[in-house]
């Protein structure tokens, strides 16, 4: 019931989107103009394309999130029992919060959480 | 208190003594359809003029007063205005991933709005794993921004999306973090069971330390993740014109500023949702008469109560706190919320096993 229900959901978005659009397509009026096709920079013309190399800083902090997300998917099961595993859960998942600490703990160290 | 599990289980029967099952099924579908796209957009379309409101009474303004009776239909007004505007087609942008954009971004905010218990027996989806669903779903909302983003052939739109990322990504883990803090306290990752878990007090009250620490700390990361207030550096008006969707016009637009609002409603909801209890209305243990005159309240009232506290504490701190820069927002997140939560975390374990709470 519940799947069923989550493909009825995503329908509704889609339809949502769809046929706003498709009010929006009856409705507006349509001009051709070769200036308006041009990227909104303020007015400047515009120098090349933009899908260009780009800062590495953000790459960073994509990698660190992807480890820190994993982990936390990871402690999310071991969050629902925490009272019925009790202090031996506990002993376990500290072994692997440290390893995870020390990860930041290196990043840190290393620089990769300032924003250069 | 009422429950609405009641007026369902009355349409599901109903349907069903008049037309085989597969029949009623579909009829049932398409209802909750209608009822959610309702919901999501009278919600955004109140939200819309709230926000409006609220803005122009922090700045000593009167807001929105000339269409309808001190502008309520102001927001049904531009709604029209952005149907009737022309869709403009930019010449460079990547076509496919430009149109499909906004789609991500409805999706992900239809999806976790669905989540939400609105009262008693009042919920679309109900997993076992509500909220970790919750928490999936509405990230997915950065990959919609990314793409706006990328796809527009825009400077301005390229760094926005870039900045937007960044940020989501970081404070989804706060988000996630505390999230968990409350999971631990709770025992359950069911919607409807936490809410029933606060039965005799929210988890604001009975968690302890701990949960008002996880309080504070989705509080911040959920107006960085509905990028807002203080953390609107993805579309800082004044450096990138309009971040990731300087170049959507019309209704397309019109979909970021949604998904934008109902963000803003999902991540207050799920605020009220872990400490505040939901629909719970407000007991005290042992004032048996203050208790039986709480629960006269319907719990859609108490729901909605408190998901507007929330969003009007987050509009607050729009106006409050000027904006970060970029080094100091990951900073924050990185270096000051995230050892703070693990840190909160563990308290709250310890808290848990060793059942220090009340």
């Amino acid at each position: 019931m519940n799947s069923a229900l989550l493909v009825v959901v995503f329908i509704v978005a889609i339809t949502l989107v769809a046929a706003a659009l498709f009010l929006a397509g009856i409705m507006s009026p349509r001009s051709f103009n070769p200036q308006k096709g041009e990227p909104y920079e303020c007015g400047i013309p515009t120098h090349g394309e933009s899908w260009m190399q780009f800062k590495v800083g953000y790459y960073l902090f994509a990698i660190l999130f992807l480890m820190f997300d994993v982990e936390a998917v990871f402690l999310f099961p071991w969050a629902v029992i925490v009272r019925d595993l009790g202090i031996a859960g506990l002993m376990n998942i500290l072994f692997f919060l440290l390893i995870l600490i020390l990860g930041l703990a290196y990043a840190w160290k290393k620089g990769a959480l300032e924003w250069k | 208190m009422f429950d609405f599990s009641v007026v369902t289980h009355w349409i599901d029967n109903l349907l069903l003594s008049i037309m085989p099952r597969s029949c009623a099924l579909f009829i049932e579908f398409i209802l909750i359809g209608v009822a959610l796209l309702l919901a999501y957009a009278v919600i955004a379309l109140v939200l819309i003029y709230v926000e409006r409101k609220v803005c122009a009474f922090f700045q000593c303004r009167l807001g929105p007063n000339r269409v309808g009776p001190y502008g309520t239909i102001q927001s049904i007004a531009d709604m029209f205005k952005m149907l009737i505007k022309e869709l403009i087609s930019i010449n460079h942008v990547d076509k496919f991933l430009f149109r499909l954009a906004p789609y991500i971004v409805i999706m992900a905010s239809m999806l976790s709005f669905a989540c939400l218990p609105f009262a008693k027996g009042l919920h679309v989806l109900d997993f076992n794993i509500g909220i970790f669903f919750l928490l999936a779903v509405s990230s997915i909302g950065v990959l919609g921004i990314l793409l706006a983003g990328w796809s527009s052939n825009n400077k301005y739109s390229l760094i926005g999306a870039m900045r937007s990322g960044a940020q989501m990504i970081s404070y989804e883990l706060s988000i996630g973090l505390s999230i968990m803090t409350v999971v631990i306290f709770a025992g359950t990752m069911q919607i409807s069971q936490i809410v029933e878990a606060q039965r005799d007090g929210w988890f604001l009250f009975t968690g302890h330390i701990p949960a008002f620490i996880a309080m504070i700390i989705y509080l911040v990361a959920g107006t960085a993740e509905t990028n807002r207030g203080p953390f609107d550096l993805p579309e800082a008006e004044s450096e990138l014109t309009a971040g990731y969707h300087t170049e959507f016009s019309g209704i397309q637009f019109g979909f970021f500023y949604l998904a934008e609002y109902l963000n803003l409603f999902i991540v207050s909801a799920v605020a009220a949702v872990l400490f505040l209890g939901g629909w719970m209305p407000f007991h005290i243990s042992g004032w048996t008469s203050f208790n039986e005159i709480m629960d006269y309240i319907p719990s859609i009232i108490w729901f909605i109560g408190k998901v507007g506290i929330m969003m009007f504490i987050i509009m607050w701190f729009k106006w409050t706190f000027p904006r970060l820069r970029i080094d100091q927002l990951l900073k924050l997140e990185w270096k000051y919320l995230l050892p703070l939560n693990l840190v909160n975390l563990l308290i709250m374990v310890l808290i848990v096993i060793f059942s220090l709470h009340f």
